[in-house]
């Protein structure tokens, strides 16, 4: 069972296992373990960009396509439920469509760009779609009737999604389910269930075509496999899956807005997650969106807190201030880079991988 | 001599601004091993993938069993039933031993039949079958990268200096399975320098010198012919046992 639901792909480490599990546990039980907004707000957020990251490695990682549009297709399925909800009410319809219509035009777009300049050389490819994502970022800004421009959409979302609504009269361990709590496990959910598909694509004969091609295409055409074909199926699975997570994005934040989806520093992070957790594993994509995301909204406080104790050392109380805490988040990335030089999962897959042939050697 | 399964008419290439073949014409037969022999240089390695359409012909014709394939995708010529080993032990290497033969057999699941075959070629690749390619010896990868090209019954099997840095056990490891699949009635044209193994397993010889087919004839006969063998390579087959 296990075995089907992971495609036989599993984390072959010990202490990777047991960090996944308390990621997935934690994030299943968020609402009820945490108290307060912020620490669902981080949860749901990981969702978002477990999925967004997954999805990126799908490219870039199994496929070793460069791509710089990967937050275009996210702010297409953010704007596109965004914009359904604002444009035609908080129903399950307008949100139906918003969904089906982001999912297609991420997935066309996709397909064009792929076709048309999959065949250039990985540099050339990177670079037209940073163009194209720039030219998308600045038609979301400039259509402000459409997209809301730079403000981004305000919108509601239908009943059962919203605070307000109660599923059950009593609360469970304490905690209320509200429609914020639906709205959670919707993201939760869906993400799983888009992490697992991307497994399963990964561990196909179709992901195996891509990681052949990633190693050389020449040798994979050699084969007999029509690289840019399988390239631009990859391109738009990657592309709907953003998308996707755009979509559950807009749902929770209630908000759609170039800062929230379209930004190039949302990109860099998705780079940077991909790199630190490990390129070409999908689990990485769940080990460096966790870290960084918790990273991000919690080592301000945590320099603060340093900041305080070490108050009246004249060097380290500066250096622990909470202003510091994008530095000591620049420091951290490098000290990860330089001792996980594979991702945090490339480097614990290759240590367990080290002790059993240890084991088999002293068998023998 | 039988029919000709590949035919290549006044084949040119142009790598760049460079001129590397200047109008190859050749005949592979139908069964049997088509030796191409010529120095560094010569263009073999460029016949071979002019051949694949991984450099694309700026004049001439390649017939495969009679279809033109000079314009055709290289996907669809190895769908033709062309299969390529290129020189440099042309692994998958991150993925398995077992991936690597899963990817090569497009027709579907890995059938015993066909394994068995495999292993009893190159035994070391049953030891290492889930191990990841890329741990293998040189030896060992080039015996995967041929093993990819065997695994599906191919019209034709172009293979690209295989026994190039192996040692010498390994060579005749190799050599010994090359006419296993000689015996089983394969089309190969082979690109080898190392001419003890030309002699052993040719059937036919075309050399090549600048970018042309300077000499094109039976095997034995080159063999026999030392002042021939002089005239086209420098050197005398014997010499080089």
């Amino acid at each position: 069972m296990l075995a089907r639901i992971l495609s036989r792909d599993y984390p072959r480490s010990r202490p990777l296992t047991l960090v996944l599990v308390l990621i997935l546990f934690g994030l299943a039980f968020a609402p009820f373990v945490f108290t307060g907004s912020q620490p669902l707000n981080v949860a749901a957020k990981i969702c978002v960009f477990v999925l967004l990251v997954a999805a990126y490695d799908l490219l870039l990682g199994y496929t070793g396509i460069v791509s710089f549009a990967h937050t275009m297709f996210f702010g297409i399925g953010g704007y596109g439920a965004a914009i359904a909800l604002a444009r035609l009410g908080p129903t399950w319809e307008a949100l139906g469509l918003g969904i089906v219509s982001a999912l297609v035009v991420a997935g066309l777009l996709a397909l064009v760009i792929g076709l048309f300049s999959l065949r250039v050389r990985a540099i050339f490819f990177a670079m037209i779609t940073l163009a194209v994502a720039s030219a998308f970022a600045v038609l979301a800004s400039q259509l402000s009737g459409f997209t809301g421009g730079e403000d981004g959409l305000n919108y509601q979302i239908p009943e059962v999604l919203r605070p307000a609504f109660r599923l059950l009269e009593n609360p469970v361990l304490g905690t209320n389910v509200n429609g914020r709590i639906i709205t959670y496990y919707l993201v939760f959910f869906v993400a799983l269930a888009a992490f697992l598909v991307m497994l399963r694509i990964v561990n196909s004969p179709f992901g195996r075509v891509l990681q052949a091609i990633r190693e050389n295409d020449f040798r994979a055409e050699a084969l007999g496999y029509p690289v840019v074909v399988y390239r631009s199926i990859a391109s738009v699975v990657s592309a709907v899956m953003a998308a996707l997570a755009g979509i559950v994005l807009a749902l929770w934040l209630r908000y759609t807005g170039p800062d929230t989806t379209l930004s190039f520093s949302i990109m860099i992070d998705v780079l940077l997650m991909v790199v630190i957790g490990g390129m070409g594993t999908l689990y990485g994509a769940v080990i460096g969106a966790t870290l960084m995301i918790i990273a991000e909204n919690y080592l301000q406080v945590l320099m603060g807190r340093l900041g305080e104790v070490s108050k009246g050392v004249p060097l380290l109380s500066a250096l622990f201030s909470a202003d510091r805490w994008l530095l000591w988040l620049g420091i951290l990335f490098i000290l990860s880079v330089y001792f996980f030089p594979e991702g945090v999962v490339g480097k614990l897959r290759a240590l367990a991988l080290g002790r059993r042939t240890e084991t088999s050697a002293g068998e023998r | 001599m039988s029919d000709a399964l590949l035919t290549l008419e006044g084949v040119h290439t142009h790598i760049g601004r460079y001129h590397i073949l200047q109008g190859v014409d050749l005949v592979v037969p139908r069964g049997g091993f088509t030796i191409l022999l010529g120095r560094n240089g010569a263009g073999k390695t460029t016949t071979l993938r002019t051949i694949m359409g991984l450099w694309r012909a700026s004049q001439g014709t390649i017939r495969f069993a009679g279809a033109d394939v000079t314009a055709r995708p290289t996907p669809d010529i190895a769908s033709a039933g062309i299969a390529y080993v290129p020189e440099n032990m042309s692994i998958f290497s991150g993925l398995t031993v077992r991936e690597n033969l899963v990817l090569a057999a497009r027709a579907g699941p890995l059938q015993a039949g066909k394994l068995e075959r495999i292993f009893s070629l190159f035994p070391a690749l049953e030891r290492f079958y889930g191990l990841a390619a890329g741990a293998l010896s040189g030896g060992q990868k080039q015996m995967l990268s041929i093993a990819r090209a065997l695994i599906e019954p191919r019209d034709l099997i172009l293979i690209d200096e295989p026994t190039k840095g192996l040692a010498p056990a390994i060579v005749t490891n190799m050599i010994r399975a090359f006419r296993e699949v000689k015996k089983a009635g394969a089309t190969v044209l082979l690109v080898e320098q190392n001419f003890m193994a030309a002699r052993m397993l040719g059937d036919t010889v075309a050399v090549m010198d600048d970018g042309r087919i300077v000499h094109h004839g039976a095997m034995a006969e080159l063999a026999a012919d030392h002042a021939l063998q002089h005239r086209l390579l420098g050197l005398h087959l014997d010499t080089h046992q």
